[in-house]
């Protein structure tokens, strides 16, 4: 039986849905350019956000248990439409830039958000492996949009490629848990857990359930992909996936394995354990060798993949806490810092390497102080939102007795901080030789300031980001 | 009004954001100067409405705290747990010193927009200007140490950018850095003393720190470092012995600073610290003692030093550092009413005799020294007027303002039990100082001679900006005294009676015995009349009709003149005792051994292992998509095997 409540608690996936087919329909019709495209996915966006901010209270289960809505689950769906808007009010510049502006960017765009917000409120796994493909399968195409390039198709089928192998483990774990179970619903494991938690079958499903998200939020050493991918795919498609891809993925890694699991304490909050610190570890320390800005990016969020993986290893409502208000500081920190690459690329694909942008501060001195900004914020020094996601995720983590992971986490953090500060270095302390960039347009100063702003917000009001999606703390 | 009271912080920030925003790229002077000025005079309209309001209740609802967002979570309830809110306390003491920090505030904004005309940092001068009182605001209204704090170094930030405003010259950067080091000592006794607040009270509330307070024994050693560390604090922030030394290179700063900053407002931080704590302070008396010895030591110490200057801005800031250690004094002897009442005396004086010497400065071409003035009454009258207001108010000549506030002091730190007559001596001698000096300043530059050369400089009196914010604060020189006309005079002492809640649970701690008679009262309030006159008389014997007595005095106490003219060489003791030896082991140690071969060494040797790593891990990554599934399946066996064998 279909409640008033069922589609209440579901409105912000039914709008992202209706805007969809509306950009659909329009599209089909010829009605619009792509513009009229963008002007409707950002305020579908918008409404979504807002629906789901008028959720922020309300938690309840819908359409027969398939999905959970909460605090936490309205919290990533207002996350996840802001890193749509962002992406959106870059693309235009970008993509007319390169004469690749179409209005599919939008309905993929769309769709992505779609499986993300299901990833994020999923109550069964088979809702999250909707999810899941749902959103990859945009991804692969989004990450070889411009198909006339060699680069990003090599970048979408090796997506694929790998993709489709981590779905295959996800989903025979998903068979085993079942298996063990009885049911795929999270509530019906949830109290099965402490039954069967030593379970061999059961066991070998977590197992398989952590590789394919662990592939999805590319952690050691299921990473292989993300350089390659992240470096071929167009700009704003990179800074996308890089955040809100990663955002949805751990989240539903955090609910199934802290919310449903309960693993603190035991071996699989181990091998967590262990994945985290190998991530933070193999990706500060090969950030270090990257000349290119994306693939140092790239590497660097799967060192930012371990600092969050830290915070599910701890397996405590605090660690939870810590991975959402993480997810919030690296999603408006990275996607700010994809923006500019975004706007400093040109058009053949050059302005990317680390030596482009010696001297920016003399020529576009604004746009060196935000990239400085997200620099510093990536990095971790106060009073930046990185700073405080950092600050969480370790404190969760010390408290459930994984000390030595933090400390793993702060030594790599001074690792990275060479990194990102050599960005800032090539801006500030060299002399300009390069070419004229003109100013980003509207747009993108528009979102330019916007990530510049939550930066900053957020590493101030860290409580009252965190009373958002967790009322009770 | 009550309920939009937090507006009165907000004002001042959104000032800053929109000068330090916009003012770079549209100077227009007019609209920065009524921008900057206009947020601060709406903050003191709301204060002055929320005191209003506050007086028509009874006097027991008069205290109350807003907490607007948590600040800082650290997931509380849990042990250990940590939070913090952005919240503000009204109470008596916080409204008296927020209408201090605006009313006197909004004056001087007014006289920057004539004095800092022209200046090629017009728009960093206000927006600079607007922070500062943000940030003073949230110093004396936060509800909780912490917020305090982030006010306490945010006044002291923006002290040293506006010390350092006129940062193409090296002296004015100089006595910035300085300022600003000095200041960090003191803040680490402050931060130790919070720490230990926390530690013992387990929060950083006022209200419960306080309440913890009134019911812990009397006399402990941690009530006595909690004291002692705060004061440490209160000595760099109010520039008492042995920090005092950053206050007089602050002049350097363009006027309105040392009037607004350096005189009125943020060097009585401490004094207001100290008062806000009273309570943890009367629990001990011996932290008492120490403070009260060592602001009637300033007392002295920095008048005897004022005697000789020729600088009037330096005669104002050695003043200003006596001035403090009376109010020091009053907190030392738990009169502390009193000490808050001659802050308000003093920020209307001293911000008065300040923007009256930047009038004379403004009007001789930037020329400081006073021996190169004189006769400047005809010139410049306003400026003379109300200098020579500011000059009888300090020096305590009935009814002015100083006279009523500085008396009191005198009064409680001879009759208060925690009192003594040397505390009163070396209060009374300070006075005696305190009226000779300022004398000789106005005989000096407004009488006599002129002996400027009237070839190149050609005074002249000051514009209407900058006169009218004079004339309020001469008038409120000689009225603002009347606030607190003790009951031997006849008078109901508005400010003790209004203020008395506020310390009523200190007063209850220590348990102080009642007032001598008012025969002793009015024999001491005889004495410091005299005092006063006495000083001025010999100021006008040496310094107007027998001009050659300076000089003959100086050559016979050659020796004395030059230890007050060298300051007590308390700078080139600091710098032999202090800084050299720092640098001597920094350069000789930390830098050339402990730097650059241990520190760099590590960080070379690290950053080598982490290239190193890089390089060969980066061939790993091939590109080809096959060898990544080829580890990705390594790393499901490793998962695999961990989960299901270990």
């Amino acid at each position: 039986m279909l409640t008033y409540t069922d589609f209440l608690l579901a409105m912000p996936l039914f709008s992202l849905t209706v805007t969809v087919l509306l950009i659909i329909a329009t599209e089909a019709a010829r009605v619009g350019r792509a513009r009229f495209s963008q002007f409707l996915a950002i305020t579908g966006l918008l409404v979504t956000s807002l629906l789901a901010g008028l959720n922020l209270r309300e938690s309840g289960v819908a359409f027969q248990g398939m999905i959970a809505t909460d605090a936490a689950s309205s919290y990533l769906t207002i996350l996840l439409s802001l890193a749509g808007i962002v992406t959106a009010l870059v693309a235009r510049p970008y993509f007319e830039h390169r004469d690749a502006h179409r209005g599919e960017f939008y309905i993929l765009l769309l769709f992505a958000i779609i499986g993300m917000v299901l990833m994020a409120s999923a109550n069964d796994l088979i809702t999250l492996f909707l999810g899941i493909e749902l959103m990859s399968f945009c991804l692969y195409v989004l990450a070889g949009f411009e198909r006339t390039k060699d680069k990003q198709n090599e970048s979408a089928l090796k997506y694929f490629l790998l993709g489709a192998f981590a779905s295959a483990f996800l989903l025979y774990g998903i068979a085993l848990i079942y298996g063990s179970v009885g049911s795929t619903n999270l509530d019906a494991i949830a109290r099965a857990y402490a039954g069967i938690s030593n379970q061999p079958l059961f066991l070998l499903g977590t197992a398989m359930l952590i590789v394919g998200l662990g592939f999805k939020v590319a952690a050691v050493p299921f990473h292989m992909w993300a350089p390659d991918v992240y470096e071929g795919a167009p700009t704003v498609v990179t800074g996308f996936m890089a955040t809100a891809g990663k955002s949805a993925a751990f989240a539903a890694l955090a609910i199934v394995m802290i919310r449903t699991f309960d693993i603190g304490g035991s071996t699989t909050a181990d091998v967590l354990a262990l994945l985290a610190a190998a991530s933070m570890v193999l990706g500060n320390v090969v950030a270090i060798a990257q000349t290119n800005l994306k693939r140092m990016l790239a590497y660097s969020s799967v060192a930012h993949a371990g600092y969050l993986l830290a915070g599910v290893a701890a397996g405590t409502a605090e660690g939870f806490a810590g991975v959402f208000l993480y997810l919030t500081a690296y999603t408006v920190t990275t996607l700010g810092a994809f923006a500019v690459i975004g706007w400093h690329e040109r058009t053949n694909d050059e302005g990317t390497s680390l030596d482009d942008y010696v001297g920016l501060s003399q020529h576009q001195p604004v746009i060196a102080a935000v990239m400085a900004l997200y620099m510093f914020s990536l990095t971790g020094i106060p009073p930046f939102a990185g700073f405080i996601g950092k600050y969480y995720v370790f404190m969760a983590a010390v408290r459930a007795d994984l000390t030595w992971l933090a400390i793993v986490g702060v030594l790599t953090s001074a690792v990275s901080a060479f990194y990102y500060l050599r960005v800032i270095v090539m801006m500030y302390f060299r002399e300009r030789d390069g070419e004229h960039i003109p100013l980003p347009r509207i747009p993108v100063m528009i979102a330019l300031g916007i990530t510049a702003a939550l930066v900053i917000v957020v590493g101030v009001l860290p409580s009252t980001v965190l009373q958002l999606f967790m009322p009770a703390m | 009004m009550i309920p939009y009271a937090p507006l009165i912080v907000l004002f001042p920030l959104v000032g800053f954001l929109l000068i330090a925003l916009a003012g770079w790229k549209y100077r227009s002077e007019r609209l920065i100067g009524i921008v900057g000025s206009g947020v601060v005079g709406l903050s003191f309209a709301l204060a002055v409405g929320v005191l209003l309001e506050m007086a028509a209740l009874p006097s027991d609802a008069r205290s109350w705290s807003v907490d607007l967002f948590p600040w800082i979570d650290t997931f509380t309830g849990t042990a250990g747990s940590f939070g913090i809110s952005v919240g503000y306390q009204f109470d008596q003491l916080s409204i008296l010193m927020t209408l201090i920090v605006t009313g006197v505030g909004f004056l001087i904004h007014v006289y920057s927009i004539g004095y800092m005309h022209g200046d090629e940092g017009y728009w960093r001068f206000f927006a600079y200007l607007n922070l500062f009182i943000f940030m003073m605001l949230n110093l004396v209204l936060a509800n909780n140490f912490l917020l305090m704090f982030l006010g306490w170094e945010g006044v002291g930030l923006c002290s040293y950018l506006l010390i350092g405003f006129w940062y193409q010259k090296t002296f004015t950067g100089d006595a910035g850095k300085k300022a600003f080091i000095v200041n960090r000592i003191g803040d680490f006794g402050f931060l130790l003393g919070m720490l230990l607040i926390f530690k013992t009270f387990g929060t950083l509330e006022f209200s419960a720190v306080m309440s913890g307070a009134s019911v812990m024994t009397a006399g402990t050693s941690v009530a006595f470092w909690i004291g002692m560390l705060l004061f440490i604090g209160a000595t760099g922030k109010s520039a008492q012995i042995p920090l005092f030394v950053w206050l007089p290179d602050a002049m350097a700063g363009p006027t309105p600073v040392s009037a607004l900053i350096h005189a009125a407002t943020m060097v009585t931080a401490g004094v207001y610290m100290v008062a806000r704590c009273a309570p943890l302070y009367a629990l001990s008396p011996d932290a008492l003692l120490v403070v009260a010895v060592i602001g009637g030591v300033t007392a002295v110490f920095a008048a005897t030093i004022g005697l000789v200057q020729n600088d009037i801005k330096k005669v104002l800031a050695y003043s200003t550092v006596s001035q403090l250690g009376y109010m020091f004094l009053a907190m030392g002897v738990a009169a502390f009413s009193a000490g808050i009442f001659h802050v308000m005396t003093h920020a209307f004086f001293k911000a008065l005799l300040f923007l009256g010497s930047g009038a004379v400065i403004h009007g001789m071409h930037e020329e400081q020294d006073i021996q190169k003035m004189g006769g400047l009454k005809k010139y410049m009258p306003v400026t003379w007027a109300t200098f020579l207001i500011g000059a009888i108010a300090i020096a305590g000549i009935p009814p002015f303002a100083g006279f009523f506030s500085k008396d009191e002091i005198l009064w409680y730190a001879f009759s208060s039990d925690l009192g003594s007559p040397a505390l009163w001596l070396l209060g009374a001698l300070g006075a005696l100082m305190t009226a000779f000096y300022m004398f000789r300043l106005v005989y000096l530059t407004f009488y006599g001679k002129e002996r400027f050369d009237h070839h190149h400089v050609h005074p002249h009196e000051a514009p209407k900006t900058m006169t009218i914010p004079l004339m309020v604060l001469a008038f409120l020189s000689i009225v603002g005294g009347f606030l607190g006309v003790p009951p031997a005079l006849g008078g109901g002492h508005i400010i003790e009676h209004w203020l008395a809640p506020v310390f009523a649970p200190a007063q209850r701690t220590l348990m102080l015995s009642a007032h001598a008679s008012h025969t002793a009262e009015y024999i001491l309030m005889a004495v410091s009349v005299l005092i006063a006159v006495g000083g001025i008389y010999l100021a006008r014997r040496w310094y107007l009709e027998h001009l050659d007595v300076p000089d003959s005095m100086a050559a016979k106490f050659a020796g004395l003149y030059r230890l007050l003219w060298n300051k007590y060489y308390v700078d080139e003791a600091y710098d032999a005792a202090v800084v050299k030896p720092i640098q001597r082991l920094s350069d000789a140690f930390l830098w050339k051994v402990f730097d650059m071969k241990i520190i760099d060494g590590a960080v070379n040797g690290s950053g080598w292992l982490a290239q190193t790593a890089a390089q060969w891990l980066r061939k790993v990554q091939n590109g080809v998509a096959q060898s990544y599934a080829v580890i990705f399946v390594g790393g499901i066996l490793v998962v695999v095997s961990a989960l299901l064998f270990f």
